[in-house]
């Protein structure tokens, strides 16, 4: 590849991958263990959905059943959506602000290894002892020692290192959205996707800054006997339940903005026009990331804490239907009086908009605190949050992924396979999870892994899981889709194979290790289809032709990542019975990690330079 | 209230209401209301069904009229009116909205009083308005109307306790007399649990370490289906339970006789199991008639019992294959396997068991059809 003609040539691949701190690498190391990690907790539904396929099965146990549910929402949550929406905001956010790259390339990598040791981590699990199994909630006293199995020590340290990778690569986003855009582009000419990913990075923030201190919590009652979450010696349970939520429902919004952000690109891209309203779609989003952090409690509306609280959250949770609904509405204007062109990037854009319907109304519905007493638990909830992560989110990921698809591996994925995809998974989804609602409501809890004969729940429950594995037929066809185009699909030349609007459609296919060889000027919202009206259908310089400064490459983020895998294992390793001591690995991880980081700290490394003439060479061959 | 429910059950989407109703086991799914909490639960459900299809329909006839007028069409290759928003339109989709929410507010909250114990004195209370605050606070037990009748539940990994006012207990089935409000008085003894009973109320949690209340009233006499909702180990999907209400007269009889002492069982066999279930150790989990301990289940009227171990159908071989190994039924169950017990042995224990009833099988029966 020509991107790797300068510095990276001489690097083997293998070496390469390791120590890069290129943006559009790491998202593609993003996009690949996510993928992984979804094809994993995917499995798990499949397999649990078997389970359920008709009342009393005895496919697997109740214990193994928990095992999978717990790792099928924490994966999905942690480890597989959140990656990959990192991989399209780590690719698509400098490219759309005309940045080189993100304010700190090393605490990108950093980013990335965290969060891939951590999962690597929790995933361990299985081989010591069986996985967690209280729920991707861990709600103590089921979570405690005296009643959790080992598997919880897994979901703790894991959590807790994946998470401070999520952490530093959401301040990396801030400071790359507030500081690295390029000439012209404001505040409000950002892309809607720039906005969501912004929003997002400031709710990881405030968000997984309680969950840290939770689980630091949690580890310290059940690695070192502290009895913060013990009823009975000064603990409460309750307790957990608020950290956990007052981290849990920003999540929600930390996973449903970026798909906004996608759906607000890949909407006004094919329908050949602007986005509608603007503005307000922009303070919407500000709206709803505030009010994610007032409506906690309405995940605790059974707990007991009286009628004045619940009515409050109630209503505050309410109010988050308004900025959402002005958001559909703003969607739908986007496509009237467009032209709309249905590839598979935009039908699966388009379907978002009344699927999301469909899991907001349930929203509100919950959101009937009194009502909600019927809901909670049962598989109503278990039905509302697919609609929102299935049909809002992924909808949204495989948008995305189809759109800058070409952009991302220099081809297009395959037309009529991903047509297909599209319909067993959009049928599959509604399959499994519409008829979830009403099982909810005939009195079927939600986490029960059997249900009994003459109950009624029987014919829903196999359809559910017939709709599952349509879902499931759906991914495979993605992944065949995936090796299909890999092989035999046209690469490519053009920098805008869509005839979009955003920047990130002016750099070259592939886009070069240095983005853009001269940073562009940027005089509208959608810049390069401003330039194609008004211009000549190029970007206008911002700067002269210059060498051009790029960051170094670096082992280290691996092995601090590796250094604390270590430790933590180390720290989990207390209730296992290992031949080798808790207290050696712990150390050797200190040391491992403490150490490159003193190592980094004492490294001069001012990066390298593309000379001039290199960059006109490679701009040459590219265009 | 009642003007509302007319207009619920006119209005047109009620065939659709009525297609769900239809789906579920009466006694069991929230859709078939069968008590004054899940009747409001219900027609305010529907209620917010009925704005939400509004909306629904909305969205989904905009969305229809746009993916079939404004495809692309082949050759027509100029872009369209780049248009900015309207402000009419964007102030209409956000004040509509709003006004959708106020008439789902309403409801919420006075629910939310309705709904809880104690706290709907108080709402009530016009001049005490300034009050409201207390209803936040946990509710003492003099907050609770002195006549209600208090029923204490306690949670356990993977059963249910209840304890009566007149001091007595029973395991996994509760008895509550028709037509009166009873309070449960929710608690946990090891990890968190949900009392719920769908066709008579919402659910509220059992935490250990906090006491919560629920109100609930049958309309008529029947078995009701309880479930934990929340999940709380391996068997959680197994730890329902059966709400009995019984006519007033019935349940007085009953409680009655749960009072009553031990009276020696008559048949030779059962007096034999009654032997062998103290010899065994059974006692120390189990007690009958107050005698014994409770760490399980009370077995005082087991013989009543619609279900063993509150899944299993009430017959002799399931209750064989239970005492055997009950792990192997329960995943995580306390009760210990009992491999060396002789079939001679077992079969007593049975018959003790089956004769340990507080209920006259006709009362049983009538119960049943209904």
């Amino acid at each position: 590849m020509v991107s790797e003609a300068t510095n990276t040539l001489k690097k083997s691949v293998f070496w390469d991958w390791m120590t890069t701190v290129d943006h559009k690498k790491i998202a593609i190391l993003y996009l690949l263990a996510g993928t992984l990690f979804f094809l994993k907790a995917g499995l798990m539904a499949v397999i649990f959905r078997i389970q359920l396929i008709a009342p009393e099965m005895e496919f697997i146990s109740g214990q193994t059943f928990n095992e999978f549910i717990t790792m099928h929402g924490t994966l999905m949550l942690f480890l597989a959506v959140t990656p990959i929406f990192f991989a399209f905001m780590n690719f698509v956010v400098p490219l759309q602000i005309g940045a080189r790259d993100v304010a700190f390339p090393f605490v990108n990598a950093l980013g990335f290894w965290l969060f891939f040791l951590g999962g690597l981590l929790l995933s361990l699990s299985w081989f010591f002892g069986g996985a967690p199994d209280a729920g991707w909630t861990s709600y103590v006293p089921l979570a405690s020692r005296e009643f959790g199995g080992v598997g919880i020590d897994f979901y703790v340290l894991g959590l807790q290192i994946s998470g401070f990778g999520t952490l530093v690569s959401g301040i990396n986003f801030i400071v790359t959205i507030i500081n690295m855009r390029a000439p012209g582009m404001t505040m409000m000419r950002l892309p809607l996707f720039c906005w969501t990913t912004l929003l997002t990075s400031i709710l990881i923030v405030f968000a997984f800054t309680p969950l840290a201190a939770g689980l630091a919590l949690l580890m310290l009652d059940r690695i070192f006997d502290a009895q913060f979450f013990i009823p009975g010696e000064g603990g409460n349970v309750v307790i957990w339940q608020h950290i956990f939520w007052i981290f849990g429902h920003p999540e929600v919004y930390i996973l449903v903005l970026p798909a906004f952000g996608m759906i607000s690109e890949v909407i006004p891209a094919f329908s050949k026009k602007r986005l509608f309203g603007y503005t307000s779609m922009v303070f919407a989003v500000l709206i709803i990331a505030f009010l994610s952090f007032m409506v906690w409690m309405h995940h605790m509306f059974t707990v007991g804490i009286g009628p004045i609280a619940n009515s409050i959250f109630a209503i505050s949770t309410m109010t988050i239907a308004v900025p959402t609904g002005i958001k559909i509405f703003n969607w739908l204007f986007t496509m009237w009086g467009g032209k709309l062109t249905f590839n598979t990037a935009m039908i699966f854009a388009a379907s978002f908009v009344p699927t999301f319907v469909l899991g907001g109304v349930t929203g509100v519905m919950l959101a009937m605190a009194p009502v909600d007493h019927l809901y909670h638990d049962t598989y109503f909830v278990v039905a509302h949050f697919h609609y929102i992560i299935v049909g809002g989110i992924v909808l949204g990921i495989f948008a995305a992924l189809f759109y800058w698809y070409p952009k991302m591996f220099g081809h297009k994925l395959n037309e009529t396979l991903g047509m297909i995809m599209f319909w067993l998974f959009y049928i599959g989804f509604h399959l499994t999870f519409f008829i979830q609602h009403i099982l909810g409501l005939v009195g079927m809890p939600r986490r029960v892994y059997t249900y009994l004969e003459g109950q009624g729940m029987d014919t829903m429950n196999f359809i559910s899981t017939i709709g599952a594995f349509l879902m499931a037929v759906a991914v495979i066809i993605l992944i065949i889709n995936i090796v299909y185009s890999a092989l035999k699909s046209e690469p490519v030349t053009v920098d805008d194979p869509w005839d979009a609007r955003t920047l990130e459609w002016a750099t070259h296919t592939p886009v070069p290790e240095y983005n853009f060889a001269q940073t562009p000027q940027v005089r509208s919202l959608d810049p390069v289809f401003y330039e194609k009206i008004h211009g000549n259908g190029k970007m206008k310089p911002a700067e002269p032709l210059d060498d051009i400064h790029m960051p170094s490459g670096s082992i280290l983020p691996f092995f601090i990542s590796l250094g604390l895998f270590i430790a933590g294992f180390g720290f989990i390793s207390f209730h296992l019975d290992l031949f080798i001591s808790p207290y050696v690995l712990i150390a050797i991880g200190g040391i491992v990690t403490f150490g490159s980081m003193g190592l980094r700290s004492m490294q001069t490394d001012h990066g390298y330079h593309i000379s001039k003439e290199t960059v006109e060479e490679m701009e040459k061959e590219l265009s | 209230m009642n003007g509302w429910k007319r207009f619920l059950q006119f209005a047109p989407l009620m065939a659709i209401v009525l297609l769900l109703a239809g789906c579920g086991e009466q006694g069991l799914s929230a859709l078939d209301p069968m008590g004054p909490q899940s009747q409001w639960i219900f027609d305010n459900m529907l209620l917010s069904l009925y704005v939400m299809a509004l909306v629904i329909v909305v969205v989904f006839v905009l969305f229809f009229i746009i993916i079939i007028r404004f495809r692309h069409k082949e050759g027509d290759d100029e872009y369209p009116e780049q248009v900015h928003g309207s402000t009419k339109l964007e102030v209409a989709w956000t004040v509509i909205p709003i006004l959708l929410l106020a008439i789902l507010a309403v409801p919420t909250i006075t629910g939310q009083f309705y709904l809880s114990v104690g706290a709907e004195d108080i709402a009530e209370d016009e001049e005490d308005i300034g009050d409201l605050g207390d209803a936040d606070e946990e509710i003492a037990e003099e907050d609770i109307a002195e006549d209600a009748y208090v029923i204490d539940v306690t949670a356990h990994q993977f059963w249910w306790e209840f304890d009566y006012p007149e001091g007595f207990t029973t395991g996994n089935e509760v008895y509550i007399p028709e037509g009166e409000e009873v309070v449960f008085q929710l608690e946990a003894e090891d990890v968190i649990h949900s009392f719920w009973v769908p066709a008579l109320a919402g659910k509220v949690d059992n935490i250990p370490g906090v006491t919560n209340h629920l109100w609930l009233e049958a309309d008529e006499p029947g078995v009701y289906m309880g479930k934990c909702a929340e999940l709380c180990g391996p068997s959680h999907a197994l730890m329902d339970f059966k709400l009995i209400a019984m006519e007033e007269d019935d349940y007085a009889a009953w409680n009655e006789e749960m009072q009553q002492e031990e009276e020696e069982p008559e048949e030779t066999l059962a007096q034999q199991g009654r032997e062998h279930f103290e010899e065994e150790g059974c006692l120390a989990c189990h007690a009958v008639e107050g005698e014994g301990s409770a760490q399980g289940p009370t077995l005082t009227n087991f013989g009543d019992r619609n279900q063993i171990a509150g899944f299993l159908d009430y017959s002799e071989e399931n209750l064989r294959d239970w005492i055997r190994d009950p792990g192997a039924l329960k995943q995580g169950t306390n009760m210990p396997a009992s491999p060396g017990l002789e079939d001679d042995e077992l079969d007593a224990i049975i018959a003790y068991l089956d004769q340990l009833e507080a209920v006259d099988d006709e009362t049983t029966e009538e119960l049943e059809i209904q």
